[in-house]
């Protein structure tokens, strides 16, 4: 019945497994090699981004809520699953040599030893207080949900109360992410500062294991995670709640005065789109290896809002679609796979002029397709939207509102 | 420096004229018996020949202690003669023999070996000079001396100037002596009445001289005993234990340094005992294995001590006994008593006005901070202020004009011209950017001011981009001209470089000129309708196109001119507006939107914030930076609208 | 990136975690060159890869290695720390190569460690770095903390006669671990605690104003201060800068600078920096006939503005000592080269000879230079020798660690309990 009512959910799990299955059966790790294991990784990885692309989608697509920090949610999952997994590897390191000692090791000793492996790059040797769960997995892995949604209830519920809309709102949340990486740049954050946590790819208890593996672990997590996350984002956005949402997107006065709790809607989005990119940010790192407040940067939620932009922002698999295609290209650029080009004598590299073309494709995008990539799929499967006559789409004038008007 | 005054004294001796007698020649075996020290060039083995050049008296001693100081002397490798010598072109010397100064022709540089005194070495050896150079004839050289003897005074510098200070013609350099003088005497007269009478003579001067001189004086070191303080002691006061000047801990710790206590044994030292107890595989009948907590271990080491294996652990109560049964207190290391005191009544007098000139140095640098954000956000003040557009490439204008005065500057050598040219330039080359962006860009998204973010996102990387492929990553240099180098000095503690004043009157400047361009002028009547209503103001025929696009450009062209003004302040690198993009629309929101004296009030804000916090934690600047940014988010809280909130009819939009 | 087929054979090696390194002498011998050519890190790390291109070129010309020529693999990390991870990984899978040259920052060299660990790669690390680290996989050729903060401190502590230290420093892991032994040092040699200034900057920082007026304050006491400074990049501009602005020379403040070499002056403005000292391995100005002849190559290759600097002479030794042990070991695999490595000798640039030690670490004089107007450095103090320290004796927690991988086969051997703390390294 869902389904039905769907179809592109359908569409969109039978693709996404069957990308799954053919990334399974080219890894290295079945023996065929086709796909390396840094491309698995990179694959795996995309596959997380899509996650938190539907994520930002979910907020800014459907409640037009333009959040420029959701990188910030995205790294803090990163970081709180980095905690166990530096951790626990630096127990099963250090427990051993413990253990030879004249004397078994109390509790305190176990982790004085552990802090002082962690943090003695970064010139300290205690373990700071932040780290009290973090050798135990149940309870980071809870930290990934509740760190991220916490930060986005207070921060939400602050800004939606004082009626923060719009342009200020994405300013403030861009606010938000840098001061979350100014903050984490510290070392007194306790987090390894500049350094971050590292080695993350190197997973406890799986010592044994190849990395060729790992990396296809991750794949399928991850893939199941954005499925998992796409068929929840559908359900949300359909029936009742999604009207609601969508209808504050388009007059959030209007729907207030319906007798609506807006601020309430708002913040349930918020908040669950905040846990998804935390989620999604756990998934990644461990493929990445590594994290840093460099990836907080307010630069790289801006790129996500691209991403869902270029992609066809309020729809679900636009989302994905801007996401897992923006990223791959641009990897697959400015890593140097694109041939050399020589023009009037002038080389271009593509690893330095990447950049500007995409730069300018946004502008493009923006100002001649505003529904992004996935006008073109409506171009293909003659989609049109209805026709409104003359009447206002919404005080914000969504961007089907010069669509509309060209008409 | 205390090892100078030996031959210091002898020198004090030698400037008077009956040292004329020696020979030159002598200077010759002084070296050579020197050589091997002098060729050494370290500072802890060099004093032997420095006063031996010194000590011997002979005249050319302090040629040669000058051109070794400025680096003209060498020596020969072959037989370890010492030359004095320039660089005659590549790879070869000009020689002059020392004793005669005859030239001694040239040779390759490479038989020879340079002798390169470090800065340790030349301080020492201008501390030599200064006696020498006290009753020279050239000014520039006294005056030189006498700074020497500020920057390292020595006991038998204090008779030197005495004797020389009621002769000096010049009055400024004599002044500057009696005051160097009294500090002498501060630090080094014989009575202490005359130091007593010196500190007094300084009042609450803030000088760091003073402050320097005074310091040293009331050093105190921690004492503990049983009896209290000697008689004749000069006690700086008595401590309490567990008080915030000393807590338990460190009266403790100090009574184990002086032997007073037995040390307290530590966890690691109970667990090494517990280790070398171990019998059968138990400690003091507790099994080994079941050691791995901290209280087993415990109680292990109390069977142990019950035993009398083990000393015992000193328990709490017994270290405050004997904490209890003992005197601290602080002793001046200057044992004089009327001294002292008199060094701490001018400190405390000092501290007053010491903090309260920190403080106003500090204020300068916040409003020195302040005018920079100010400068960089005047710009979107405008573009988002008033016209309501986000423009995310506005750091890149800021780096087009950063970029527009470095090339200008690489072209034209002079730097006031450059910079003159440089001002007009950058604004009309952010102008025209800002022109072109909105004509080709903005103008078709003024319905969706979301979406223009995104694509003044996409000029942004493109146009950064676009520089680091032209220009490359390296930063560039954009120098001031040299009036904008220096600084304005009030004196120790207060100063501001004049580039810092230079961006402030560029702000203010910027900010009437914004006013009246808004308040007092057609464009800016213009430009008001147009914000307000577009349809109503195209009605009185007011182009708004033409309007916006002015605007935007006038908004763009000034950030360009805050480019040339923020590059040569830091580094023009083609990141160089990112590092202000995110503060400056802070800036502007916490301002206020729509309003020029709210930007001005947000930057302020946002200036004296970071400044303040930064003056709690000194060592942590990026802790700074985070508590500003912390604070603004919940500054729009409660303030949505900003510090000065637009009322009427612009409030509703 | 791109999908490369690759050869069966070789992709089922690397999935077993084996060795992927060509076990039979294949030609050519490969040596990737992993140093950002975009991004933030390029300024500092292209000139690296440069050098490694004249290098082997030098060695092709010369006859090549093992009757191979040697090619040189050259990838883009971008100044992304995961992404040295990947390329390293591609290095080793893909490339196939026998050798890594790379990384720089302290971040991208533990991005790419367990990497090297779990294929068993080797890479040589050619820059000054905090020390505390000694893999099994990788051969330090730039200093440790021994071989230029102790050194600079005792300069400074002895010929300077600074009393009271600011160590000021951009804040990132090698200033940190740094300035944490250089406390440690200093206090041993009995500065008191109040004596010791510490500040951390972020990156690219421009207002010096409070924090210079700061370190001059300290000046008050009567006693001299001296800087001892890891600050990082640009930001030194605005340090030296608002130095001169306020009026204070090398005299009054002394700063001694571990991260300002001529590449990084070659860009600025020098007058300012003027008398202030940087302590280093290896100076371009350097009176030596190989450094001559180093120098007048690279300016042939390079144009004449080109200058060299320490990290490619770590680099010149480094690749001359892999070249001696894979003659030596008659093979590039890793396992025989390594051994092959133990007691190789290379001399310096600046005179004398580099010695690997079986901690992975070289022996190395320490130079002590006075900036000059020119971009150059007036070299003052050279010493004898001293061999790196993989582990810092200032550390309580360090001082009891050492690191000897052919005699116990361990990187952080705990000499109290004697257990070998771990084989694999922190990341």
């Amino acid at each position: 019945m869902f389904l039905r009512r769907h179809p592109h959910l359908l569409v969109f799990l039978s693709l996404l497994a069957l990308f799954t299955l053919g990334v399974t059966l080219l890894s290295e790790a079945m023996g065929t090699g086709a796909l390396t294991t840094s491309f698995t990784k990179i694959l795996g990885q995309t596959l997380c981004l899509c996650l938190i692309a539907i994520a930002m989608d979910l907020v800014w697509g459907f409640a037009g809520i333009l959040s420029l920090g959701h990188f910030a949610f995205f790294g803090l999952g990163g970081y709180m699953i980095g905690m166990w997994l530096m951790y626990e590897r630096t127990r099963l390191i250090v427990e051993p040599s413990l253990l030879a000692q004249a004397l078994p090791p109390t509790a305190q000793e176990v982790q004085d030893a552990i802090a002082a492996q962690i943090f003695g790059v970064v010139g300290a040797s205690e373990l700071p207080a932040i780290w009290t769960f973090a050798g135990s997995l149940p309870a980071q892995l809870a930290l990934v949900v509740l760190v991220p949604g916490l930060l986005a209830l207070v921060f939400g519920w602050l800004a939606f109360r004082s009626r923060v809309t719009g342009v200020y709102l994405s300013i403030l949340t861009q606010a938000m992410t840098l001061a979350l990486a100014l903050y984490l740049f510290q070392n007194e954050s306790g987090l390894r500062g500049n350094n971050g946590l590292s080695g993350l790819q190197n997973i406890p208890h799986a010592s044994n294991v190849s990395q060729a593996w790992i990396s296809l672990w991750f794949v399928w997590g991850s893939a199941l995670a954005l499925a998992i996350g796409y068929v929840l984002a559908t359900w949300i956005v359909s029936g009742k709640f999604g009207s609601v949402i969508r209808g504050i997107r388009d007059d959030e006065a209007r729907v207030r005065f319906l007798g609506y709790p807006v601020e309430t809607y708002k913040l349930f989005v918020f908040t669950l789109s905040a846990v998804m990119a935390g989620i999604a940010g756990a998934l990644y790192y461990p493929q990445a290896g590594i994290i840093n407040p460099a990836e907080l940067a307010p630069v790289a939620s801006i790129y996500l809002a691209v991403w869902v932009a270029i992609g066809g922002r309020g729809r679900l698999w636009g989302a994905v679609l801007g996401a897992a295609s923006v990223s791959l290209v641009s990897n697959w650029f400015s890593g140097g796979g694109a041939p050399d080009v020589t023009i009037l004598g002038y080389t271009i590299a593509w690893v330095s002029w990447w950049q500007v073309m995409l730069g300018l494709g946004f502008v493009l995008v923006t100002i001649f397709a505003p529904k992004g990539l996935s006008g073109l799929v409506d171009l293909m499967l003659v989609r049109r939207d209805p026709s409104r006559g003359d009447a206002a789409v919404g005080r914000d004038d969504g961007s089907l509102r010069d669509a509309e008007e060209a008409r | 420096m205390r090892h100078l005054r030996r031959f210091l004294a002898v020198l004090t001796l030698a400037v008077l004229p009956l040292a004329a007698l020696a020979q030159d020649e002598g200077i010759e075996a002084v070296l050579e018996a020197q050589g091997d020290l002098i060729e050494e060039s370290s500072r802890r083995t060099i004093e032997p020949a420095i006063s031996a050049l010194t000590e011997s008296g002979i005249p050319l001693a302090r040629e040669v202690l000058r051109r070794w100081q400025e680096r003209e002397l060498y020596r020969r490798m072959s037989d370890g003669v010492f030359f004095f010598a320039e660089e005659a072109g590549d790879d070869t010397l000009a020689l002059t023999a020392i004793a005669t100064g005859e030239n001694a022709g040239e040779a390759p540089e490479d038989d020879f070996t340079e002798i390169r005194p470090n800065a340790g070495i030349r301080a020492m050896i201008q501390s030599a000079l200064a006696g020498f150079r006290l009753q020279d004839e050239d000014i520039t050289l006294r005056r030189r001396a006498v700074e020497a003897i500020a920057r390292s005074p020595e006991p038998e510098h204090l008779a030197m100037l005495r004797n020389v200070m009621p002769t000096e013609p010049d009055p400024v350099l004599q002044a500057r002596m009696e005051r160097l003088e009294r500090l002498l005497t501060v630090q080094f007269a014989a009575t202490d009445a005359e130091r007593v009478e010196a500190i007094e003579s300084f009042g609450a001067d803030t000088a760091r001289e003073v402050r320097a001189a005074l310091t040293p004086i009331v050093a105190a070191r921690r004492m503990a005993s049983v009896e209290g303080p000697a008689e004749g002691d000069n006690v700086a006061r008595t401590l309490t234990p567990g008080s915030t000047d000393l807590s338990a801990e460190e009266a403790y710790a100090l009574l184990v340094s002086r032997g007073l206590a037995p040390e307290r044994i530590d966890r690691a030292a109970r667990r090494d005992a517990l280790v070398a107890n171990i019998v059968d595989g138990r400690v003091g009948g507790v099994p080994v294995a079941a050691l791995d907590t901290q209280n087993a271990r415990d109680d292990a080491y109390a069977a142990l001590a019950a035993e009398g294996v083990v000393p015992a652990t000193a328990l709490e109560l017994e270290i405050e006994e004997i904490v209890d049964a003992h005197v601290f207190y602080e002793l001046y290391t200057d044992p004089a008593a009327e001294v002292t005191a008199a060094a701490r009544d001018a400190i405390d007098r000092i501290a007053f006005s010491l903090e309260a000139q920190q403080y106003i140095d500090l204020g300068l640098d916040a409003l020195s901070l302040a005018s920079i954000y100010f400068l960089a956000a005047i710009g979107l003040a405008i573009t988002f202020g008033v016209m309501g557009v986000i423009n995310m490439a506005h750091g890149e204008f800021i780096m087009l004009g950063a970029f527009t005065g470095w090339l200008v500057q690489t072209i034209v050598p002079n730097y006031t011209i450059s910079l003159i040219v440089a001002l007009p330039l950058a604004f009309a080359v952010a102008f025209g950017a800002g022109v072109a962006l909105e004509r080709l860009v903005i103008r078709h998204l003024y319905h969706r001011p979301l979406e223009t973010l995104l694509a003044t996102f996409g000029i942004s990387i493109a146009l950064q981009q676009l520089v680091k492929n032209v220009f490359g990553t390296q930063a560039k240099p954009l120098t001031p001209p040299d009036w904008l180098a220096g600084s304005l000095v009030v004196n120790d503690i207060i100063g501001i470089s004049y580039l810092r004043i230079g961006i402030f009157g560029m702000a203010l400047v910027f900010l009437g000129l914004l006013l009246f361009v808004l308040n007092r002028t057609r464009l800016g009547l213009e430009v008001r309708a147009v914000t307000q209503n577009p349809r109503m103001a195209a009605s009185m025929g007011i182009n708004p196109g033409r309007i916006n696009m002015l605007t935007f450009g006038l908004g763009s062209g000034i950030a360009g001119i805050a480019g040339v003004a923020i590059g040569m302040f830091a580094q023009v690198t083609s990141e160089i507006g990112q590092n202000y993009i995110v503060q400056s629309f802070m800036t502007v929101v916490i301002g206020g939107v729509g309003n020029i004296w709210g930007t001005l009030a947000g930057a302020s804000l946002i200036g004296v914030l970071q400044k303040g916090i930064e003056d709690f934690n000194p060592s942590n600047t990026l802790a700074a930076q985070t508590y500003m940014i912390l604070f603004v988010i919940l500054f729009i809280q409660f303030r949505p609208k900003g510090i000065v909130a637009p009322k009427g009819r612009a409030a509703g939009n | 990136m791109t999908i490369r087929p690759a050869p069966l054979a070789a992709a089922v090696l690397a999935t077993l975690g084996a060795p992927a390194f060509a076990q039979e002498q294949s030609c050519p011998v490969k040596v990737g060159i992993l140093h950002s050519l975009s991004g933030t890190m390029a300024i500092s790390e292209t000139t690296l890869k440069d050098t490694m291109e004249m290098l082997i070129e030098q060695r092709n010309e010369e006859g090549g290695l093992l009757g191979c020529e040697i090619e040189g693999v050259v990838v883009d990390p971008a100044s992304d720390w995961p992404t040295f991870a990947a390329r390293a990984r591609d290095l080793m899978t893909q490339d196939q190569v026998d050798v890594i040259f790379g990384a720089w920052t302290s971040a991208s060299r533990k991005a790419v460690l367990p990497v090297l660990e779990e294929l068993n790669g080797l890479m040589f690390y050619p820059v000054q770095y905090e020390g505390e680290e000694s893999s099994r996989n990788v051969f330090y050729t730039g200093a440790s903390p021994n071989q230029q903060a102790i050194p600079a401190a005792d300069y400074m502590l002895n010929e300077l006669g600074v009393e009271r230290f600011a160590l000021l420093g951009t804040d990132y892991v090698y200033p940190r671990t740094t300035n944490r032994i250089l406390e440690a040092y200093l206090r041993d040699q009995g500065i008191a605690d109040e004596d010791i200034f510490v500040n951390y900057t972020p990156f690219g920082h421009s207002d010096w104003s409070t924090i210079v007026s700061d370190v001059v304050a300290m000046g008050s006491t009567g006693q001299q201060v001296g800087v001892i400074s890891t600050i990082n990049g640009d930001a030194n501009v605005g340090f030296y800068t608002e130095l001169a602005a306020q009026n204070i020379d090398a005299f009054e403040l002394p700063v001694i600078a571990f991260s300002v070499g001529e590449e990084e002056l070659s860009g600025l403005d020098t007058e300012p920096l003027v008398g202030h000292l940087a302590a280093w391995n290896y100076f371009q100005s350097a009176d030596s006939d190989l450094n001559d002849e180093w120098v007048a190559n690279w300016k042939a290759r390079m144009g004449g503005d080109a200058v060299t600097n320490d990290p490619m002479e770590a680099h010149y030794i480094g690749f001359n000592m892999w070249v001696q042990a894979v003659e030596e070991a008659d093979t590039t695999d890793v396992d025989a080269v390594r051994d092959a490595m133990y007691g190789q000798t290379v001399p310096n640039l600046t005179g004398g000879t580099a010695e690997m030690l079986p901690n992975h670490h070289l022996t190395k004089p320490v130079l002590i230079g006075e900036i000059t107007a020119d971009g150059q450095f007036d070299i003052l103090e050279q010493t004898e020798e001293v061999p790196g320290d993989a582990w810092t004796d200032y550390l309580p927690d360090s001082a009891v660690l050492t690191s000897d991988w052919p005699g116990l086969e361990c990187g952080m051997y705990n000499t109290e309990t004697e257990t070998c703390v771990q084989i694999q390294s922190n990341y």
